[in-house]
């Protein structure tokens, strides 16, 4: 079983080489890191290109901007609108419309590195997992907590929420969150797969919001070459979105239009035959590409 | 109640097992500790406080060889157990994390160097190379005087002495250089304090320091602060006038200053005036009186001579100064005698429209001022300190205010009297009684009248024209002379003048860089100074040695040691008489001199200053109390006699065998009983009111008042007119700037900047100026800026809140930060009588950063 | 191999397992939550918020967004955001006098970097800020009660001798000094914090609280005369009326002051006319 684990990727690998095989992971980390460079290069260096955490920020000291839940949540506090940070969520709110709301996840969320690291020394070690969570949880804490910011009038979930706590004190010098940040490595290695992102972060719900309806997709254009070797559902942190689009009908669009998709990429890289490929939602079906050739050819 | 016994019954369980250990033999790790933890108890035992002139009693706790504790003397007269911040942290200040405890020579590869590095050394060492030094200067001296008489002697050795050094110390100091190296070089930091109260004393009654004593306080019916900040500089004495203004009905409170500060907060009368028209305020009065014949004639007819003094003296620089060449009469102080029209005529342009237009002051509020001054039913007290001293009229000024109260009569009676406060523990006792000064002997004697040196010389068993007729280099003067090359074996002890001297980049620093001179500097922490110096030695302070001081009301305040001091540090008593056993006298006094008295021949220094049959004729003893405590005294274990009682009960014969009377003290033992004697002390009695029949055992029954220091019995009125400052703001250079202290902090900070609360309540010096000011240059409270002079700048904070309060025009930066040295910005300019610096008037301009 | 049914009943067995798993660690990060979010409700004693937060601290954190601005762009290193060892509300800014006190900027740099409105941008003036309140909390321990000079937390007060005034009053122990006691008052003090950091006490005796910890309120019921009056200008109700008294002679009574008191000496009237003689003499005087 070890050794399967280890397969997963090969023929990606040996057919397209080992850095075409990790382009998009490679990309996302480099992403990952230079948010982080960006906000931790103030406090460090000096350059002060972006002020303040990923929760709220100045940009040049300018250009406000404000993470769109955290922003949700001061709503639901009912606390009064201030402008600044309107526009900032705002702003943001519109670029992960196009970007893709979960890109969020893949490409920002310093957490994605504990957690895919979890997963991938998980498969690695063949790690069975015990806890199965449902994925809808998430969508229940998001409710809660939006609920509890409503009643107790004040961002409840920001007490604890280790995303954003993890990313200030990445910023603002280090505290308890390392030892959060631990337990959810241990947590999603050996008790629930894709534990935290895929089953309990109300803020990657959140995202997935916007997702539904942003610009940036992946798109299985070339699912006629899948050989099923069934990889890209290993290596996805949110299987479900695949199928429908991997294996639709041939009417059915082959564009993953499932909010819960991070654009991770991560199918791209897996997948030795290029079936999938980073595209915008209003790729024409399959069917109709189909139909128009098959139409060129009775012509 | 359980908590208790389970404590009591583990005491008798502890005490239980270490009898029966001990009779066992054995030794059981951990009792001992435990027991001696419980039984070593505090000692505790008085001494006067470590700061400023007040003179407040403290009781000293020590445990261990360490002090522990102070608390407030509850049976001392002053303070009655009071204390202010700076007395509530004495245990403290000796042990500041950067103590000196090694002497620390300047060395390159093993050898002093000028520029070399700060190198441990032993004392050995450091006397060695220290002596070579001084043998040299001295050598090359005893060649330029050949032949000379005493009054035209030069030296080249010099020292800077202190206010704060104990009695014996500052006799011993000034013995070893007006005797022992015939060099009248050697001057105070109270040249920076008090300087112009002394002179002012001596001119007017012809005897330092004060007629009248704190009990004033309770017996005035109105106090006027004339250049004092007593709510911080003062503070215990501050909350007595505070204390009769709540509690006698009609007490009134007059302040004036050239800012508003902590003082203000009490006056029913607050005058902010234009820097230095308090010249000009103060013959107003004397003119309002006279006008409205408020004088006492019957007073002034038996007891006061009129007097002029000359005018247009310049400013005290440099004599190729501008301002110095253009002087008419610089550095003169003359008096001549005049008749009361001639002085009532002399003041009479002092108007009050006058007075008003040049000070600023509301006419209304000179006008009260005036006729408080006026009325004969009010007794007052009038108190200064660095706002008279430190200004280039000084004398004239501190005179103009004895003139007032000779006016009036209001003079040496309770709650009657001018009254000069002190900002060093012992300005009086040390600094001035026993002759620190450039121009002074000890008890009021002077070096330019060979009757007072001969007395000394009689005294000290030196033969006629040991001790050099001519005034020696003032504070300021020694500076220059540093830096011209004139003066080139200097010790600086018990203070820290590079930091407190004024223009600090033009003069002190190049004087004591200058690779002519070797300097040497004593004291406990790295100060500035030291750091300035080519050698350090390390030196007890307070209670690490025994100790006496002079508070400003002539109170004489003893103690005993209590501690001893850290590593190798030693006391500057012991530096002075271990260094003078380094001296052959023929390396000292030329031939001519020695011949005059063979039996000193093959002697040392220390022979013929210290064991000279006075004043080691004290045994060593072991030092107790009452309380059957005992005490170390580690110069009595080093030199094996009391040389605190031997240098005392000498230096107390220049009461009693010279000419002067009225400055008598008790004998040695008294002081260690008392909670300190107001001098004189005749027959054991103490005197209050000096001057006044039945309070002055030396005025006679009938005279009524006698002001005996004159020959013929009568004060002195000076007349003096109002001259302008030295440095006025103009165009450029278009604020005063005005340095002083504040409550927290004590002189140059180098004690209390090291208790770390004191640090924490007023860490850095800041630029108190007006908002408007501030506003004008784009300045904003908590910015840093620059204080900008012709001399020099440092960089401060902006502070437009709090304490101080500046008119426009005026800017006041405090001088205890060794961090933002204002003396970088101040000018050298000084009273050329008393020769004390203005600190309080300069001009600058204030930038941003 | 196991029939359908079978495994239909076994896929529903493992669903519902899964689900009451899900929903028990649920239910537990709920508690978590709750337990977590009790200390954030109000703030500890020595917790101090930036200027321009709002008075009730649960509004102040309804619209923080823990983003940190205020704490970049305090240029004293005030401000921290609070981590979860703190006893504050994780992520939100904070200050404590004793460790760094608030300088009081004149710009409040603080209020500027804040984006969400949380520090209100309305404060432009640092003196209406009230981040919390002095209270002398420790009349034994403080040395200025003692008759000691200290004052060390007026001299440093920026809103010296409003904020932190002096009373004095005599010091009965020695009869000769007087006490100069530090005072404050709620009307000015901004809460700065600058009275703590500098109290020279081992632990300080004036220390700056919440305003909800540090204020007390009088009831309703009762109120004090001549603040009152004071407000009012005048009486309340009708003034009083001129009062007469029994009284022996060379004695008055002042009513509003003093009460029994010598009557002054006679002053001989100023009754200088030209027409001082009898009615007779001058009629008899002729003309001259």
């Amino acid at each position: 079983m070890a050794t399967k684990a280890l397969q997963i990727g090969k023929d990606a690998r040996q057919q397209k080489g080992w850095l075409r095989a990790h382009k998009w992971l490679l990309l996302r980390r480099l992403s990952q890191l230079s948010v982080i460079a960006l906000f931790v290069s103030g406090p460090l260096l000096g350059a002060w290109l972006i002020k303040g955490d990923m929760s709220s920020s100045r940009v040049l000291d300018t250009i406000p901007l404000t993470d769109a839940f955290v922003f949700l949540q001061t709503l639901f506090a009912m606390a009064p609108v201030e402008q600044t940070l309107l526009i900032g969520a705002a702003i943001v709110t519109v670029f992960y419309l196009i970007a893709g709301g979960r890109t969020y996840c893949a490409w920002v969320c310093p957490i994605n590195m504990v957690t895919d690291g979890a997963e991938s020394l998980r498969r690695k070690l063949n790690i069975k997992t015990r806890i199965n969570l449902s994925r809808s949880n998430r969508s229940i804490l998001l409710g809660a907590i939006l609920l509890g910011s409503l009643f107790t009038g004040t961002l409840i979930y920001e007490l604890v929420n280790p995303v954003t706590m993890f990313q200030r004190e990445l910023v603002f010098g280090m505290g308890f969150s390392w030892a959060i940040l631990f337990s959810i490595f241990i947590f999603d290695m050996f008790f629930s797969k894709r534990g935290w992102c895929g089953h309990l972060c109300p803020m990657g719900k959140f995202y997935s919001l916007p997702g539904k309806l942003s610009l940036l997709r992946v798109n299985a254009s070339k699912r006629d070459q899948c050989n099923d070797c069934m990889e890209c559902y290993v290596v996805c942190p949110e299987p479900q979105v695949i199928k429908p689009a991997l294996k639709g009908a041939a009417s059915e669009t082959p564009v993953i239009l499932s909010g819960d998709c991070t654009n991770c990429g991560q199918c791209i890289d897996v997948c030795a035959k290029d079936v999938f490929t980073l595209s915008h939602r209003f790729t024409t079906p399959i069917t109709e590409k189909l139909e128009s050739s098959q139409r060129e050819v009775s012509l | 109640m359980n908590q208790q016994k389970m404590t009591r019954r583990d005491f008798v369980k502890t005490n239980a097992i270490a009898a029966t250990a001990t009779a066992a033999g054995i030794t059981i790790p951990g009792i001992k500790e435990t027991l001696a933890a419980s039984t070593d108890k505090i000692r505790w035992d008085k001494a006067p406080c470590r700061f400023c002139g007040t003179g407040c009693s403290v009781l000293v706790g020590t445990q261990n060889g360490k002090i522990v504790a102070t608390q407030g003397d509850p049976d001392a007269p002053v303070n009655r157990g009071l204390n202010c911040i700076k007395g509530y942290f004495l245990s403290k200040i000796l042990y500041g994390q950067d103590r000196l405890t090694k002497p620390l020579l300047r060395k390159t590869n093993g050898k002093y160097d000028k520029n070399g590095e700060f190198t441990e050394v032993s004392w050995d060492e450091a006397f060695d190379v220290m002596a070579e030094k001084w043998k040299a200067a001295l050598k090359k001296d005893m060649e330029a005087n050949k032949g000379k008489p005493a009054d035209q002697l030069t030296s080249t050795v010099g020292m800077f002495g202190s206010g704060q050094w104990t009695v014996f110390e500052g006799y011993a100091a000034s013995k070893l250089y007006k005797a022992g190296f015939r060099s009248n070089h050697i001057d105070p930091n109270a040249r920076h304090c008090m300087a112009s109260a002394v002179g002012a004393f001596i001119r007017g009654f012809g005897s330092d320091e004060p007629m009248g004593c704190y009990d004033d306080m309770e017996h005035a019916d109105a106090f006027v602060l004339w250049g004092s900040n007593m709510a911080e500089m003062h503070p215990i004495l501050w909350t007595r006038i505070t204390d009769t203004r709540l509690t006698k009905p009609g007490c009134e409170v007059h302040v004036l200053s050239t800012f508003e500060h902590r003082s203000f907060d009490l006056a029913d009368n607050g005058m902010v005036f234009t820097p230095q028209t308090d010249l000009a305020i103060l013959n107003y009065i004397a003119n309002y009186i006279i006008q409205n014949k408020a004088y006492n004639k019957d007073f002034l007819d038996k007891h006061v001579n009129f007097t002029e003094t000359v005018t247009d003296i310049g400013y005290g620089l440099r004599p190729e100064h501008e301002l110095e060449k253009k002087a008419k009469n610089a550095g003169k102080g003359k008096l001549s005698k005049i008749s009361f029209e001639e002085y009532a005529k002399s003041v009479e342009p002092y108007t009050l429209d006058y007075a008003h237009e040049l000070s600023g002051v509301p006419r209304e509020q000179l006008e009260r001022l005036a006729k408080l001054y006026a009325d004969p039913n009010k007794k007052i007290m009038s108190l200064w300190t660095m706002g008279f001293n430190q200004h280039t009229r000084g004398v004239w000024v501190n005179g103009l205010m004895y003139n007032v109260h000779l006016l009036t009569g209001k003079i040496s009676q309770p709650g009657n009297g001018p009254f000069s406060l002190t900002g060093q523990p012992s300005a009086c006792g040390t600094a001035r009684e026993v002759g620190t000064f450039a121009h002074r002997l000890p008890a009021d004697y002077v070096v330019k009248k060979k009757a007072h040196r001969d007395l000394a010389e009689k005294i000290w068993q030196l033969p006629e024209g040991t001790i050099p007729g001519k005034v020696g280099y003032h504070a300021v003067l020694q500076n220059r002379m540093l830096k011209d090359g004139k003066l080139n074996a200097y010790w600086v002890m018990c203070n820290n003048n590079m930091q407190a001297a004024p223009n600090m980049n033009e003069e002190g620093l190049p004087g004591y860089r200058n690779p002519a001179n070797f300097i040497v500097v004593s004291d406990p922490y790295p100060t500035v100074t030291a750091m300035a110096a080519d050698l350090i030695l390390p030196t007890a302070m307070w209670t690490e040695k025994e100790g006496a001081y002079g508070n400003a009301e002539r109170r004489t305040q003893f103690w005993r040691q209590q501690v001893n001091a850290p590593g190798e540090a030693r006391s500057d008593l012991w530096q002075l008489m271990e260094f003078s056993k380094r001296f052959k006298m023929e390396e000292v006094w030329p031939e001519e001199l020695l011949a005059e008295a063979p039996e000193y021949k093959g002697k040392t220094l220390f022979n013929v200053l210290y064991e000279n049959g006075f004043v080691n004729q004290y045994k060593k003893q072991t030092v107790t109390d009452d309380r059957g405590n005992t005490y170390a005294n580690s110069e009595m274990d080093a030199f094996g006699f009391y040389v605190q009682k031997g240098l005392f009960e000498e230096y107390r014969r220049f009461q009693f065998e010279g000419p002067k009377r009225g400055h008598e003290l008790a004998d040695f033992d008294t002081y260690h009983k008392t909670r300190g004697l107001r001098w004189p002390v005749i027959d054991g009695k103490e005197t209050l009111w000096r001057y006044a029949e039945g309070y002055d055992p030396f005025v006679a029954k009938g005279e009524g008042f006698k002001f005996y220091g004159k020959a013929d019995g009568r004060a002195n009125i000076i007349a003096a007119p109002y001259e302008p400052p030295a440095e006025s703001p103009d165009a450029e250079y278009d604020l005063w700037l005005s340095t002083g202290r504040v409550l927290e902090h004590w002189h140059s900070g180098s004690m209390t900047r090291r208790v770390p609360e004191l640090y924490r309540a007023f860490p850095d010096a800041v630029i108190f100026m007006h908002p408007e000011d501030a506003k004008k240059r784009g300045l904003r409270r908590g910015m840093a800026a620059k204080v900008v002079s012709r001399r020099g700048e440092i960089e401060a904070m902006v502070e437009t809140r709090g304490r101080n309060r500046p008119p426009e025009g005026l800017v006041f930066v405090p001088w205890f930060d060794a961090g933002r040295l204002i003396n970088k910005v101040t000018l050298d300019a000084t009273d050329p009588l008393s020769k004390e610096t203005d600190y309080k008037k300069c001009a600058v301009k204030i930038v941003r950063v | 191999m196991s029939t359908p049914a079978q495994k239909n009943q076994q896929q529903r067995r493992q669903f519902l397992e899964s689900m009451t798993r899900g929903a028990g660690a649920l239910a537990l990060f709920a508690t978590g939550l709750s337990v977590l979010s009790r200390p954030a409700r109000s703030l500890p004693a020595q917790a101090l918020r930036p200027p321009g937060a709002a008075a009730d601290d649960l509004d102040f954190q309804s619209a923080c967004v823990r983003c940190g601005l205020c704490v970049r762009d305090c240029p004293y290193d005030t401000l921290r955001l609070a981590t979860w060892v703190d006893d504050v509300a994780a992520g939100t800014p904070f200050f404590e006098a004793r460790k760094i006190p608030c300088e009081m900027c004149e710009d409040i740099p603080c209020v500027k970097a804040c984006p969400s409105g949380a520090l209100d941008p309305a404060l432009t003036n640092i003196d209406d800020s009230r981040m919390g309140l002095a209270v002398l909390i420790d009349q034994e321990a403080c040395i200025a009660f003692q008759g000691l000079r200290c004052e060390v937390c007026f001299n440093i007060c920026p809103v010296q001798g409003k904020a932190i005034s002096l009373k004095r009053s005599h010091n009965v122990r020695t009869g000769k000094h007087a006490l100069i006691i530090p005072e404050v008052h709620s009307d000015y003090c901004t809460g700065c914090g600058k009275c703590e950091h500098a109290c020279i006490l081992q632990e300080a005796a004036i220390k700056v609280m919440p305003i909800q910890l540090a204020k007390g309120e009088a009831g309703k019921h009762y109120r004090l005369g001549w603040e009152e009056k004071q407000k009012a200008g005048a009486s309340l109700v009708t003034p009083d009326q001129q009062h007469q008294y029994n009284l022996p002679e060379g004695v008055i009574y002042d009513y509003e002051g003093e009460g029994l008191k010598p009557a002054p000496a006679l002053q001989p009237a100023n009754d200088d006319t030209p027409f001082k003689q009898s009615a007779l003499d001058r009629l008899n005087q002729g003309f001259k």
